[in-house]
């Protein structure tokens, strides 16, 4: 049987996602027979691969390389899933928004008391001017808000996907849960 | 022209940072970074914003140590007040954040570590991570998940949620414990004990293995920082810092966090959105510091829970300044952590339910600070008349150690990482270095696309030349 190819992805977000995913606890290693993890902070691959049937994002789009990497990724996946509120929303990373950029970094960077004050930009992707759910940015598939959505919420929408079916969320997870 | 090594993203970490390596003509490695390379902005969002909205804002800094947040930020929040909390809430606080750092250890050992302390550095990397640990000890991986859970179920028992809890408030905390759900706490605590037991003598028996790794990240020297408390044992919720040189003697003992500012001050590089921060009377870098598990432990004469304490006299044995050792520590704080629950959920005090101080601000400003899994952590707020946020400073705890990080990540690389035949092993032990300090970036991003393996020729203005990519 070829197991389901399952992405997951981190933005901006505070990685509380990701921790609700894990805390499906045991039922991570029992879904192993059916689910093939390709790419995630859990495993070691570098690069995005092609043909993902699904892939769930945690956080805000919120600098230049996370723009870059959620148009490869919608690119290279069948069903994009926004985990989290963050992701559908802009949530906390969003409240940004009505300041800047700019005063971010320098009330991080240029405070007199540091040493070398300065703002960093070697290496390191640029912030965009504001932060943005990922669906404006690509498509999205399925919406699942919740701050961070449970265990069970997620593990209900893999084994819908994993039957075939759409995951029906009504009812089942709500924004701030 | 140099060669530039690209590891991108550092992987098995929690947050998201990469890794380059530059070479020199004769194809050695000349110098190398860790680069955090998100920034979230929550220092300058939270001006404007009411002082008790704090908690729960500031958990979403990090998902993985959201109690921890919590926990500082709340106690910053008390000073506010200027109250003294209950004793039974400051016990109950001290519980959740132990339950967290047991949860978050097993996280950063089991499900981030562990492929390459049972599979090893070199294994096939569609294997090394924790379904290939499941594969090949499926015991160690159960274990893994089981002791995760089980810190994550008291957080949930205790706060309602396991992830964001709105337990931890102003003043204390929001509810008292029942004595049903203390009895589950307390049900569940002796098979942690017996797991974090059993690990730590796994891990004593292939921790030969690795003789070539421990001295390698052992090269480079630092001081530590951490929170003891009066009978010089660990303390994850109170007390005084302490700083020790890597020869174990002692630098500063007695440090008030509230005066912080006075002896911490933190360094900018252009190349990472983390800061490093230092012991300001000695000077950069003469004045960094490790912080989290491994200072923890050398910092302290004892645990003071009696199997942790066990473990610790093995631990004393170690090379003190070995990064690897790290994880070793890890694993003598998850059972330290189950102990120390069990005897604090034992005091008599512990189902009071006079669990909160109401008041007004009646500071203008307040400083909190808790061990976090990684090391320690300090929230610092200024407020208004109105009690909303005009200034906030955080320290993060995985930012003590980035100065640490950044140049292990140099000497690791030295040792390991040869042009001429480069492998994928090489980088792993890299990043492997990385991950024994269990950093929490939270923030975040991977390259996508990219392969494994970019090399590239740097000109000396910084353009690249020429790429290969394997
Ligand atoms: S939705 Fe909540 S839990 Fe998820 S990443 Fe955002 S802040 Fe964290």
């Amino acid at each position: 049987m070829t197991r389901t190819r399952l992405a997951t992805v981190w933005l901006d977000g505070c990685s509380g996602c990701h921790m609700s995913f894990l805390d499906i606890d045991e039922q991570l290693l029992v879904l192993a027979d059916q689910i093939e993890l390709v790419y995630s902070p859990l495993v070691d691959r570098k690069d995005f691969p092609e043909d993902v049937d699904v892939t769930l994002i945690e956080g805000a789009v919120s600098s230049e390389e996370d723009l870059e990497k959620i148009r490869r990724i919608r690119e290279r996946t069948h069903i994009l899933i926004s985990l989290g509120d963050c992701a559908v929303t802009g949530n906390v990373p969003s409240l940004r928004n009505s300041i800047g950029a700019e005063p971010v970094l320098r009330r991080a960077y240029l405070d007199p008391t540091l040493l070398n004050p300065q703002i960093p930009n070697q290496v390191i992707p640029r912030l965009l001017p504001l932060v943005r759910p990922v669906h404006s940015v690509v498509k999205v598939d399925i919406y699942v808000p919740g701050c961070p959505p449970s265990a069970n919420t997620i593990l209900y929408v893999l084994t819908e996907l994993l039957a075939g079916r759409t995951p029906d969320l009504n009812g089942k997870t709500r924004f701030g849960a | 022209m140099t060669q530039q090594i690209l590891i991108d993203p550092v992987t098995r970490i929690e947050g998201h940072a990469k890794i380059t390596i530059q070479l020199n003509d004769a194809g050695d490695v000349e110098d190398a970074h860790f680069h955090v390379t998100q920034l979230r902005g929550f220092e300058k969002f939270c001006e404007g914003r009411p002082f008790h909205e704090m908690p729960s804002l500031m958990a979403r800094i990090c998902g993985i140590c959201p109690v921890s947040h919590l926990v500082a930020s709340a106690k910053a929040c008390d000073a506010l007040l200027a109250v003294t909390i209950p004793p039974t809430a400051a016990n109950l606080r001290r519980v959740l954040n132990l339950a967290q750092i047991a949860q978050s250890h097993a996280l950063s050992f089991f499900y981030l570590s562990s492929p390459d302390l049972l599979l090893g550095m070199d294994a096939d990397i569609e294997k090394r991570n924790l379904f290939g640990v499941a594969q090949m000890q499926p015991q160690l991986a159960r274990d893994g998940v089981r002791l995760r859970q089980m810190g994550q179920q008291i957080i949930e028992l205790l706060g309602g949620k396991r992830i964001h809890p709105a337990w931890v408030v102003p003043g204390g905390v929001s509810e008292p414990l029942s004595s049903e759900k203390r009895d589950r706490i307390l049900a569940m605590l002796p098979e942690g004990i017996e797991i974090s037991a059993r690990t730590l003598d796994w891990f004593k028996s292939v921790m030969e293995n690795y003789a070539d790794e421990i001295l390698a990240f052992s090269s480079l020297k630092t001081m530590f920082l951490g929170l003891t408390n009066e009978h010089d044992e660990l303390e994850m919720y109170d007390g005084l810092l302490r700083i020790m040189d890597a020869d174990g003697r002692i630098v500063a003992d007695g440090l008030n966090p509230d005066d912080y500012e006075q002896f911490i001050t933190e360094k900018v590089e252009p190349w990472t959105y983390l800061k490093s921060p230092f012991y300001k009377p000695l000077g950069y870098p003469a004045g960094i510091y490790r912080v989290g598990p491994l200072a923890r432990l050398n910092l302290v004469k004892s645990c003071g829970t009696p199997r942790a304490d066990e473990a610790l006299g093995y631990f004393r044995t170690l090379d003190s300044q070995s990064s690897f050792h790290y994880h070793y520590a890890r694993l003598i704080e998850i059972l330290y952590c189950f102990e120390k629950i069990d005897e604090l959920l034992h005091t008599p005090d512990i189902l009071s339910d006079r669990v909160r101080a109401h008041a007004e601000p009646n500071s203008e400003q307040g400083v909190g600070t808790s061990e976090a899994p990684r090391g320690t952590l300090l929230h610092h707020y200024q407020i208004d008349q109105n009690g909303l946020i005009t200034r906030a400073n955080l320290i993060i705890a995985t930012g003590h150690n980035n100065y640490a990080m950044d140049r292990s990540v140099m000497q690791v690389a030295k040792r390991y990482v040869k042009s001429a035949h480069l492998t994928e092993g090489m980088l792993n032990r890299v990043e492997a270095v990385i991950r024994t300090f269990d950093p929490c970036l939270s923030c975040s991003t991977h390259a996508v696309g990219q392969m494994a393996l970019q090399i590239q020729l740097i000109a000396p203005d910084g353009g690249v030349i020429e790429e290969v990519k394997r």
